[in-house]
């Protein structure tokens, strides 16, 4: 257990809180620029056809409107886009802003328009006439595979997307062989999606004379944004400023920029003026990126005592027709993360994901979390099987303090993970066996309640481009201090926690703190927002400057004050000498001598007091979970209530607590809605009909139950111990909450292995 | 709808409204809604767009002190009305009780539903009447967690920040610092 520091470890109130509060966050819809366009999109209506014409002439002929490009007006020019987190190789669908020949989902963009008023953009919209032929639409995964299944990219010749074939082992056979048990099952996971309050969105400007490119947008990663614009438009990157001002949540929809923000981006260029683009609702639920959809088969054997001997995975993942990034496959992720929490000593991970005629997949909050819905049901079930209880179940299979380190089938190596404590402290926290005894006793008055239990570990990912972070701490002349970041909030509270982390290690106080985040043009390179990462190499990168400043600091101070640098010690934004407060040199003092009165420091006192560092943190850092939810289902409704939910979390040394509870609810808010309200539903013939929040119901305050967190705090290796957990909570709460619903529903012998689980979903199942 | 041929005529009217205790009176395409009006003509972007359809509650002003989607409003239809946004919530430096509570409660996170949760919260506090979840129908229910919950769930948080929106309304509420 670690003592909190001043700051670090303490629930500070968030210090972006006075201006979103006011009505004065700047969010892009917030940004207007001189002479400035509006663009609306044309899309298809059809999921699948030939584009056998466009004809813009009416909308050309609306007064105010600028333009009307189709791919033939804007696609000349424009070179290959790929992300670096994916690599330029990658598979991936192709890549063209607007649809060419043929259009593959509905949705699809089939022209832009730019006019001088939204609402004028919208008409002219409305008067594009797209001449389609339509095609058979490709919806069914495993259909989508076969010979005769129309083909979505035909210039790739098959709708396989990518593929990671099974790899079996000689201990792999031999646990099969001989299992005392072995169980199967297919665990269906539905189609739902990021839905940010706020959505997509940017402003392009074009700068024809100095060949300069703004953005302001709202993405989780400027400098991807950056260079995605770069590779496509073909500018040196410092041509190109993307600035991110404040950005309405994300959860994965706006790491990439995808085919509209190109689009718009093109536009801008070709124009010459500046554009706007802000996607609307429908939009942004018909077309944003959409998540999740895949099923997962699971095959376990155990011996008799209940203990796994070993695990083949098989997975089919719809990744849409323009997934984003690469070919929007989770598979290898999945593949590393799989063993979880648990021994599992031998492992086949074989998966395939496929192109279908329907909107894009996006990462989403945990993009590779089918692992853990899929592990955490299959527990559940071969506990039934095996007559145990999955509480007992779990502790025969969980990796424990004794296990450590522990290398995973899948070659992870776990060295300061505690999967053991949390689910122990779950099962106290929501009073397991308590809960067990009401059960059965309500039960016999024909209640239905349930109890269900998630463990799961998170990765941070800081693997590749994804490995380092930089951060540049400056103490301006009034003794105040910058903190530039290339990692920037979309509504994580960095601007507190990075705050917080400096000065705990700079010594200053947290109010001298400015924040300067998301823009090209000032901060250092950041790979964004996602993959839990923030906590990991962004709050590493942020104590390396503030320590290395505050080491310049000292040594100016020193050679002040001529005393012994290991004399001084740092406190409240001043430096003295050990225990004579009377000697204490302000902050502002300092800098006024560095950037002002130079001429009469000594020799070698140094005066640049600015320090920039990248922190390059290890492939993988994992944190821990346990979710345990209790539920009572309504056999006549299929009403599901939720009467208790507890997570007990280890991620490390918490930097804010409240910050970290904060993102456990939002997570874990996001996997109830997943389970039990959202559903972005297709007809049979491929047409969306979940366009509008009447019909994609995302959970209100009404459905949010409380959350009881318990905290087990084992720091990581790195310096300030800290892991990340942004994603963790949409990652267990599925499966903790369909765990719970199928216990509730086991006296009627039934036993859902599809999402959703809605109302009708249940009681279909009840009948009969 | 028939989308408008080139040469149809763009209506305009006159609007005159009281906008945070500010009259303001300006000329309007008659298709604006109220919350264009107050984000693109008076520039206060506070009001936020997270729908435009009235399904979110991003964009929840007071109109005559009852809380309203200004996306569904047609600023037309309002002529003369007194409009409160989030902007006009503090008085000067003084945070609004809600505001001050949402800080206390850590009660948002991004940002983007907490203007529209405000003046939903700020109109709902001075509503009355039964809800959907009112046992007793006659006279006044106590504003309970449960009413509470019910009657903000028309503001939507993706951030899933709602059990704190929720305490920090309750705190305003029993506090009774609410007008
Ligand atoms: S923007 Fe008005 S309710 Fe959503
Ligand atoms: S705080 Fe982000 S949507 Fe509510």
């Amino acid at each position: 257990m670690t003592v909190a520091g001043r700051y670090v470890g303490q629930s500070v109130r968030r210090q972006e809180d006075p201006r979103l509060l006011t009505g004065h966050g700047r969010y892009v819809d917030d940004i207007v620029v001189p002479g400035m366009l509006h663009a609306a999109f044309v899309r298809s209506s059809v999921p699948h056809g030939l584009l056998r014409g466009v004809d813009t002439e009416a909308a050309r002929a609306l007064p105010g409107v600028a333009a009307v490009l189709t791919a033939a007006e804007l696609h000349p020019g424009l070179h290959p886009m790929w992300q670096t987190m994916m690599g330029q190789d990658a598979p991936a669908a192709p890549f063209r802003p607007l649809a060419d020949a043929d259009v593959r989902y509905v949705g699809d963009p089939i022209a832009l328009v730019v006019v001088e008023s939204r609402y004028i953009a919208e008409d002219a919209a409305e008067l594009v006439v797209a001449d389609i032929e339509p095609l058979p639409p490709v919806l069914d995964t495993s259909a989508a595979l076969g010979d005769t299944a129309s083909l979505v990219h035909p210039e790739l010749g098959s709708n396989l997307a990518g593929e990671l074939p099974a790899a079996g082992s000689p201990e792999l056979d031999a646990a099969f062989a001989s299992a005392a048990l072995v169980a199967t099952e297919t665990f269906h996971q539905h189609r739902y999606a990021c839905v940010p309050m706020e959505t997509r969105g940017l402003v392009a400007q074009w700068d024809p004379a100095g060949e300069q490119l703004t953005v302001w947008a709202a993405t989780q990663g400027p400098h991807e944004f950056r260079a995605i614009c770069g590779r496509v438009l073909g500018l040196p990157e410092p041509r190109i400023r993307v600035i991110m001002g404040d950005v309405g949540g994300g959860f994965g929809q706006k790491m990439f920029p995808m085919r509209e923000e190109i689009a718009v981006v093109a536009a801008t260029r070709q124009l010459g003026r500046p554009v706007k683009w802000i996607e609307d609702r429908n939009e942004n639920l018909l077309g944003g990126g959409h998540a999740r959809e895949e099923q997962m088969t699971v095959s376990v054997a155990a011996d008799d005592a209940g203990h796994f001997t070993g695990v083949r995975v098989e997975q089919l993942e719809n990744v849409g027709a323009y997934p984003f990034p690469g070919n929007g496959s989770t598979a290898m992720a999945g593949s590393m993360i799989f063993p979880g929490p648990y021994r599992i000593p031998a492992l086949s991970y074989a998966a395939r994901a496929v192109y279908t005629t329907t909107c894009g997949r996006c990462a989403y909050r945990g993009p590779w979390m089918m692992e853990t819905v899929a592990r955490e049901q299959m527990v559940d079930l071969l506990a039934r099987r095996l007559g145990m209880d999955p509480l007992e179940l779990r502790r025969r299979n969980v990796i424990t303090a004794e296990d450590l380190p522990f290398t995973t089938a899948s070659g992870m190596v776990y060295e300061t993970v505690s999967p053991a404590q949390t689910l122990e402290q779950a099962a106290e926290l929501i009073g397991y066996d308590a809960f067990r005894r009401e059960q059965a006793a309500e039960r016999e008055r024909g209640r239905l309640l349930g109890i269900g239990l998630a463990l799961y570990i998170e990765p941070s990912q800081s693997f590749g481009p994804l490995g380092t972070d930089g951060a540049t701490v400056r103490l301006e002349p009034d003794g105040r201090v910058a903190l530039v970041m290339g990692t920037a909030s979309h509504g994580q509270s960095l601007e507190t926690t990075m705050a917080q982390v400096v000065a705990e290690h700079l010594g200053c106080d947290l109010g001298d703190i400015t924040f300067v985040q998301g823009d090209t043009a000032y901060v250092p390179y950041g790979a964004g927002t996602g993959g839990s990462r923030s906590a990991v190499v962004a709050a590493g990168a942020a104590r390396q400057a503030a320590l290395a400043l505050r080491e310049r600091i000292v040594t100016l101070a020193a050679a002040v004050l001529e005393a012994a640098p290991s004399d001084l010690e740092v406190a409240s934004s001043a430096v003295g000498v050990r225990g004579d407060p009377a000697s204490a040199l302000p902050f502002a003092k300092l800098a006024g001598l560095a950037y002002f009165g130079h001429a009469a420091l000594p020799e070698g006192a140094p005066v640049a007091l600015e320090v920039t560092e990248r922190f390059k943190a290890p492939p993988f850092t994992f944190s821990n979970a346990c979710h345990a939810a209790t539920v009572e289902v309504d056999a006549t409704t299929g009403q599901v209530s939720i009467l208790r939910y507890v997570v007990s979390e280890d991620c490390g040394v918490m930097i804010n607590p409240m910050v970290v509870e904060g993102q456990i609810a939002g997570g874990v808010l996001q996997g109830i809605g997943g389970v039990l309200y959202e559903h972005m539903v297709y007809d049979g013939d491929g047409n969306p009909l979940t366009t509008t929040f009447l019909d994609y119901l995302l959970p209100t305050a009404a459905e949010a139950p409380a959350i009881e967190y318990g905290h087990v705090e084992t720091a990581s290796r790195l310096p300030g111990g800290a892991k990340g957990m942004g994603e963790g909570g949409a990652i267990a709460s599925p499966p903790a909450l369909a765990n719970a619903i199928n216990d509730a529903l086991a006296p009627l012998g039934i036993h859902l292995t599809r999402q959703p689980m809605s109302p009708a979903a249940i009681v279909a199942a009840l009948t009969p | 709808m028939t989308a408008p041929e080139a040469g149809d005529q763009v209506h305009t009217a006159t609007v005159t409204l009281t906008v945070n205790g500010e009259s303001r009176a300006l000329e309007v395409d008659t298709r604006t809604s109220l919350l264009d009006l107050l984000r693109e003509h008076l520039g206060l972007t506070g009001s936020k767009k997270g729908c435009d359809h009235g399904q979110c509650g991003a964009c929840t002003v007071l109109i005559g002190g009852r809380r309203a989607n200004a996306c569904l409003a047609l600023a037309v239809a309002h002529d003369g009305a007194e409009v409160t946004t989030v902007e006009g919530l503090a008085d000067g430096d003084a945070l609004h009780p809600l505001q001050d509570a949402f800080i206390r409660y850590d009660a948002f996170q991004c940002g983007y539903c907490t203007p529209g949760q405000l003046c939903s919260a700020a109109g709902m506090l001075t509503e009355g009447g039964p809800s959907a979840v009112t046992a007793d129908l006659t006279g006044d229910p106590a504003l309970t967690p449960g009413e509470i919950r019910e009657r903000m769930s028309g503001n939507l948080c993706r951030c899933g920040a709602y059990v704190n929106i929720v305490r920090a309304v309750t705190a305003v509420s029993t506090a009774g610092t609410e007008p």
